[in-house]
Formats: C-alpha cells, structure tokens, sequence
C-alpha cells in the first residue's frame, strides 16, 4: 500500500501545525466560534449532539495494521473507546475534547493519517473497492489512481471553495462495489481491446435531498489523461454550480439543469485548453505510485483446499468470504453487524484484534466498505480458520454479510446534529427479528437495508433495497419506507411506497414486506430487489398498507 | 411552558445546562429561565465560551425538566443505544 513521500509527509505536518495553532488560538478567545468554524470543519471536527466529533480521513478505505492500532489507541486515550466506521471509508470518533486535539492530531500524523477534507466544500476523501487488488473481475487496481486523485485533490487550491462538497469514487471491475453512479465523479476503470487502461467518467451522481444517478460524461478517457480531465470537469463546476442555494448546489443539480451534452460539451472545451497544460501526471508519477500497489508475493503453493468440517466455520466462508485472484487465497468480510450491535461500531480491543489479524495473515491490509463493515482482502485460505476463530472470540465473526441483518445506518439523532430521527434503534429492531436465525436469514437472501436519519441520507436510504428514511412529524420521530434503490453496478434509486410510520410502525411493515418477497418471489434464489423490479411497486403497498 | 439554557463546553463539547449561577453536567440542576433569557444567551455568545447556547422548552418541575423534542431529550440522556455512556440525569427511557 502507499507510502507518504517527504512532500506528503511535509504537506501534513504543515497543516496539522496550522490547525494546531488556530485550536489555540480558539481556546484563548483570540478568534471568535463564527470565525473558527469554518476552519474546525475543513479539519474534520464538527460539533454533535453530545460532544466533538471527529471524522478521520481513511483513503480508499485502505488501512495498514499500524494504523489500525493508532486509530485503536485515539479511540482509547481521546474518546470512549470505540469508533464509528462511516459510508464513505472513514472513521468517527463522537466524544473528542478540543483541549486534546493537537495531541491527537500529532498522534493521527506519525501514522500518515489526518482529517482534513472530511468536511467543508471540498473534494472529500476518495473512495473505491474494498476488494481492490484482490478481485479476480478487476482490470487493474484502482487505489493508484485514487491515490493520484487523493494528491491531487489535497490542499488543491482552486478546489478548496466548491459551491459544496464533492465525492469521487473509483472502481476497476464491472461489479461496482463502491457505489460509483452515487458519486459526483464516478470512475470506471477500464481495459480496451488494444490492452490500453482507461476510465468511463460518471457525474453528477448522488443522493441526499435529490438523489439523481450519474450519468456517462465520457466514455473512454486514457489513462494518462484522467486527472486534467477531472479538474475539467471540476472547474465546470466550480464556475456554473449554484452557490446561491444550497439545496441546489451539487454537481448533480448543474449537470440536470444544462443536461448531460451541453454539460458534457462544456468540460470537453474546457479540457480542450487544461489538457495542452501537462497538468497530468508524469508517466514516472504513475509508476512510481502503482509500484506501492504492488500485488503482495503470494505464495504460488498455497493450498487451495478449505476444511469446512466445523459447521459454524462453514456458514461464514459462505457468507463472509469472496473469491481471491490468486489461487490458495482468499478475501473475508469482517461484519460490524454483530447481534444487538450498532453498525459500524467497533471497539478500541476489537480494532486491535484486526490489526493483528492483519499483521499476521492479510499482508497487513484492511479495508473499510461502504457498507461499514471490514475486509482482510489477502487471505491465505490455510489461515481462514484461525482468522474465524480469532474475531469469533470478540464477536467479529457474524455470518451476515449483505443478509437482512447487514443493515447500514448513520448515527442518527443518537449523535448527529442534522439528525430528524434515530437510525440505530431502528436498524437494531430490525435486525432483532432475524438475528437468531442464520437459516432464516439465508432464505430471504441479498437484502441490502439501509436507514438515513435525515435527508441528507448518510445511510444511503435511495441505495437501498429497502429504504428507510427519518422525519420529524410534528416534533415526533417518524419514518419514510423506500423500495427498490440499488448503489451496485444495476443502480436504481429507491422510491417511497406510501405513508409513513412510527418507530414501531417501520419495524412491522418492513417485516411485512420481507414476508410478502418471501411468498411472492419467482424462484428461491430470486433477490428481494428483482421481485420488487419484476412485480412493481403496488403488491408490495398492498402487503404494508392492506 | 417553562424554559431551560444549555450549551456546550468550548473546551470539552460538554453538554451543560445553566443552574442559576454556573454550568452543570445534569439537566436535573437547571432552573427555569425567565425573561431574562435572551439577554443572557447575548451575553454568553458574546463571552465565546459556550458553543451554541440557546433556551429550550421543557416540561415538568425543577430537578425533573424534561425537554419536549426528542432532540434535546437525547441530548440530556445520551444516545439512546449506549446505557453505558448515559448521562445519569435523565433516563434514555423518556426519550
């Protein structure tokens, strides 16, 4: 994975040293709250419901055993000793002292961690497939040019004042796990019948207030070239995107209103002139960054065979554990939906446990979802029992993943100062219902859940199969029931079914809605998702509504 | 319909609530604010030590205030879903 250059390193310490002088400078009343907002919030601290939260910055939502320890350790000696894994690949600490911060940020630094661009109008953290080098449907691996973008992106100048923020998301393989047509910019890499690399350029993609999906800006953009391409389209943007509204200030609301060929026409005449500029990287630059990304030396004698003979063993291979590219190898899904547990939680002693995992058996590689669960992605198949058996030991091995327990959630009004309602509990009594029968939730199958606890959709309510989304009704807690939304490669945007419920209310229609999938689909191994696409949208009201 | 002032800590992020003479971790110690109430939110943005301050609606009697938004009741209780991190002074079960 890569490593921070002394210009990485340099650009980090300069700005930690900043913000740690303008903390100071705030605790000494020297600047006002208006005026040191705007500058904690371009540095990833907001202000939540209970305390400071903290969201620290995960690339690619790829980690080093190192620097799961450290985000283990400021969870321990700063916060409440656990930390909150988020939809885009990062991690949330909720309970974070602004008399601290500097040492934390110190402490963030000797890792090559920061925080910085997890919030304000910028281009926020890049993110892409969890399975990234691993997959055996992936063209290349995506991370170095993520970690181009990343670079590219940091600091960037004419991109730190967007009319709002703004998320890229890369993928190599025609299976998009990273949700690319829910992006501002979405990436596609791919491999031309010449064997050149090249990306499809998505845009305008997102969800929130107006979920909209990406639509192709270019299909074939060369490798070498994406990058100028890119800030062509983000100084599109950054000229025409509305800065006088901020319900219409996304990328997507500007790429509607001109429509995709006159939009597309003007990022083509603005590459037209950037492109000339040599803005791209260097070929050297390429290498030397695709060279960090090196395939680990797997071992060609690995043993391909798996010893599935202990029972519960078996149930998380099938369910947790995908196909490696190299033989003997394999990529296991770390579920941090555990029985009774909050999605995405995981514990300082749990994050060291991982990082120990992944020291010893994953070539020191993890990997955050989008989903909010975990990924050792280089796994010896030799080493999957006793992997299973080391997070069985601290409730990391629950055989769920994208079951009807697998459910993402924001923080919701549990923490979030944006919150309508409370997300967790809901996903919680959700999971309640199924979370003692594995073989239950085997038999409804992929069912990807997904609750948001307010417009802004965090929780990815329009992805979902099922959506749910948190209101407030009369100062009340209530929730919208969306069917139908898809952030994979089939990508569809969730729509409302009818009138909304109470706490109680949600539970029980989405137990209804699983009971009528479950009588009503075409054939045992049809999805949740392509009953309700096959049937349309009225029997599945009828079983919620009556 | 009685009011309380809250804010939260510069230092901390501390959720507070005011008690007539200084700031309290626990809602069951504010006091009901009167009239007196907006000047003193003004001042206390204006001495930039508490973040955000502002009066909320309760209901109920000194030293069992219950906010009337499910906002503020989480706020006073701690997150709902983790007892362990509860605040003490007003139980996660009235929100």
């Amino acid at each position: 994975m890569y490593r921070y250059d002394q210009y990485d390193q340099a650009i980090v310490d300069a700005r930690v040293a900043e913000f740690k002088d303008q903390v100071a400078r705030r605790l000494r009343n020297e600047i006002t709250e208006d005026q040191f907002k705007p500058l904690r919030l371009m540095n990833g601290l907001y202000l939540q419901l209970h305390a400071y939260m903290l969201r620290v910055a995960i690339p690619y939502g790829t980690l080093s055993g190192t620097q799961m320890r450290m985000l283990a350790h400021i969870a321990r000696k700063y916060d409440r000793d656990y930390g909150h894994f988020t939809t885009r690949q990062n991690i949330q600490y909720n309970w974070i002292k602004l008399e601290q911060f500097a040492d934390l940020l110190d402490d963030l630094s000797k890792v090559e961690m920061h925080a910085f661009q997890t919030s304000g109008n910028c281009i926020r953290n890049i993110s892409s497939d969890q399975f990234a080098g691993a997959a055996a449907d992936e063209v290349a691996d995506p991370r170095p040019y993520a970690e181009l973008l990343r670079q590219w992106s940091t600091l960037h100048p004419e991109f730190s004042f967007l009319p709002r923020k703004f998320k890229i998301a890369v993928i190599a393989s025609d299976t998009d796990r990273a949700a690319i047509q829910l992006h501002d910019i979405g990436l596609q890499l791919r491999r031309n019948d010449a064997g050149d690399l090249g990306f499809r350029v998505y845009v305008g993609g997102g969800m929130g207030r107006t979920p909209i999906l990406g639509q192709v800006v270019r299909d074939w953009i060369p490798v070498g070239q994406f990058l100028s391409y890119s800030e062509a389209i983000l100084r599109v943007y950054n000229r025409y995107g509305r800065r006088d509204n901020i319900y219409k200030a996304r990328i997507k609301i500007l790429v509607t209103e001109l429509g995709i060929e006159e939009f597309t026409r003007q990022v083509e005449a603005e590459w037209a002139l950037l492109e000339p500029l040599g803005l791209d990287a260097p070929q050297a630059e390429y290498d030397r960054i695709i060279a960090q990304f090196a395939p680990p030396a797997f071992d060609p004698a690995a043993n391909d065979d798996l010893d599935l003979s202990d029972p519960d063993f078996r149930l998380w291979v099938e369910q947790n554990v995908h196909p490696h590219k190299a033989p003997g190898y394999a990529i296991a899904t770390i579920s941090l939906k555990p029985r009774a547990g909050i999605p995405g939680d995981a514990s300082s002693a749990q994050m060291d446990v991982i990082a120990d995992l992944a020291e010893r058996y994953a070539q020191d590689e993890i990997r955050v979802t989008h989903s909010q669960n975990l990924v050792l992605a280089h796994v010896r198949k030799s080493d999957l029992y006793a992997v299973w058996q080391a997070l069985e030991a601290v409730d990391l091995a629950t055989p769920n993943l994208d079951l009807v327990t697998d459910i993402i959630a924001c923080p919701g009004m549990d923490y979030c100062t944006l919150a309508n309602a409370r997300s967790i509990p809901i996903a919680q009594k959700i999971a309640a219902k199924f979370e003692n029968d594995i073989a239950e939730q085997r038999d409804i199958g992929e069912l990807k859940i997904k609750v948001s606890g307010c417009i802004n959709g965090c929780g990815h309510h329009h992805a979902g199969h099922i959506g749910i989304l948190g209101v407030d009704k009369k100062g009340e807690e209530a929730y919208q029931l969306l069917l139908g939304g898809s952030g994979a490669e089939d990508a569809s945007l969730a729509k409302i079914l009818g009138p909304g419920f109470d706490e109680n209310g949600i539970v029980a229609a989405v137990d209804r809605l699983i009971a009528f999938y479950r009588s009503a689909r075409a054939a045992p191994d049809e999805r949740f998702l392509d009953t309700y696409r096959r049937l349309g949208p009225a029997p599945f009201k009828a079983a919620v509504y009556g | 319909m009685p009011r309380v002032l809250t804010g939260n800590r510069l230092e901390t992020g501390d959720v507070l609530w005011w008690n007539g003479s200084d700031w309290s971790p626990r809602i069951a110690d504010a006091v009901a604010i009167g009239d007196e109430g907006e000047a003193l939110v003004a001042r206390l943005v204006a001495e930039e030590r508490i973040n955000d301050p502002v009066l909320i609606d309760v209901t109920g009697e000194p030293g069992a205030f219950v906010p009337t938004t499910t906002r503020e009741r989480v706020r006073a209780s701690g997150p709902s879903v983790r007892a362990d991190l509860a605040r003490g002074s007003l139980s996660v079960e009235v929100i």
